[in-house]
């Protein structure tokens, strides 16, 4: 095999672990995100079904 | 401090550019190896940057546990403050700078690694109070790990042309960078499945201990025989002006873009606990998180 695949694999692996990793970070903080929303929708929400209820 | 993070993400991407260019167009080509020797630009950095984000960890850990005691911690404090000062006068004491002739090792090349050790430990101290510690503590880990295993992959892909080998089988080197690596895997499956109240306590213990292999790792290239070669910088090695050049232009891209992936993943982790907390104060009395929420959900922007 030429040694210059090797090069070639090593610079790209690099990044590909590099991009997957900053993938799970982004959709760690979107799941995160989402739950804080829902949070803040269920706190405005709980108020009026206690005072329906 | 919004516009901050943008902004250094384009000086970063704008430097990996400058450094890759550097390592595949202006490098010389080595002598022995031809090109492929160019993997050095992402396999060295990487290892030398996830060693100080191990490092981090370890001086976040120890802090951590310290910091549970106040007559603990004032103990800790005068430790380091000793490691720092007795170890630099060591470093140059004549029989231990022959002994490190012997190796090839300047004194003062161990004396700055010796000094880093108080310096991290106060400046750390000082920016991540309280909690902070620990999330500084499983941010440099988790980095540390995605560096120390770009250094397991590249390592064999250079290996392979080079020794004709993918893995040189009881390598000091090579199985104790395999170690570090396990070691600091296992550090964070812990910190994911345990649900302890002392899991923060376990984790940054075994952090302490995990670190031990940090310099077993840093040094046994002076200290042991081995398949790996021998340190080029630091080391009585040489190197081409212009490689050196390209390598540390490439440990200062590496070493911003760490800096940038660590400053999200604390952020990640502030939210987190946020989140949890928001959580815990919704099961205990309903409409609760709203109010805590929001301001904490300002302070990670």
């Amino acid at each position: 095999m030429n040694p210059i695949k090797f090069l070639a694999a090593a610079y790209i692996v690099t990044w590909l672990i590099h991009s997957f990793y900053l993938g799970t970070i982004v959709r760690r903080f979107s799941r995160l995100r989402q739950q804080m929303k829902d949070l803040g929708k269920k706190s405005k929400d709980a108020p009026i079904q206690r005072h329906r209820g | 401090m919004k516009r901050a993070f943008p902004i250094l993400s384009i000086l970063t991407a704008l430097l990996l550019a400058y450094a890759l260019y550097q390592a595949l167009a202006v490098a010389p080509a080595d002598a022995l190896q031809g090109d492929v020797y160019r993997i050095i630009y992402y396999h060295v950095p990487s290892a030398w940057t996830a060693m100080l984000l191990f490092f981090i960890n370890f001086v976040a850990s120890v802090q951590y546990l310290a910091s549970a005691n106040p007559t603990r911690r004032a103990a800790v404090k005068w430790i380091v403050i000793a490691i720092g000062v007795v170890g630099v006068i060591v470093c140059f004491l004549p029989p231990v700078t022959k002994q490190f002739a012997t190796y090839g090792m300047r004194p003062s090349a161990a004396a700055t690694t010796v000094l880093l050790v108080p310096i991290f430990y106060f400046l750390i101290g000082k920016w991540f109070p309280g909690q902070r510690l620990d999330m500084l503590a499983v941010t440099s880990a988790e980095v540390g790990v995605v560096f120390c295993t770009i250094v397991l992959v590249t390592g064999p892909l250079w290996a392979r042309p080079v020794w004709g080998i993918w893995w040189a089988p009881g390598d000091i080197r090579l199985t104790s960078t395999l170690v570090l690596w396990l070691i600091y895997v296992s550090y964070l499956v812990l910190r994911r499945f345990s649900n302890s109240a002392q899991t923060q306590m376990l984790a940054a213990a075994l952090a302490v201990f995990g670190a031990l292999d940090v310099p077993l790792v840093y040094f046994s290239i002076w200290f042991f025989r081995t398949q790996h070669p021998q340190p080029v910088i630091g080391g009585g090695g040489s190197m081409d002006p212009r490689m050196l050049h390209t390598l540390l232009i490439n440990w200062m891209a590496f070493l911003c873009f760490a800096f940038l992936v660590c400053w999200s993943r604390f952020r990640l982790e502030l939210l987190h606990r946020e989140v949890e907390e928001a959580h815990a104060m919704e099961s205990l009395g309903g409409a609760a998180p709203a109010k805590a929420s929001l301001p904490l959900e300002r302070s990670i922007r």
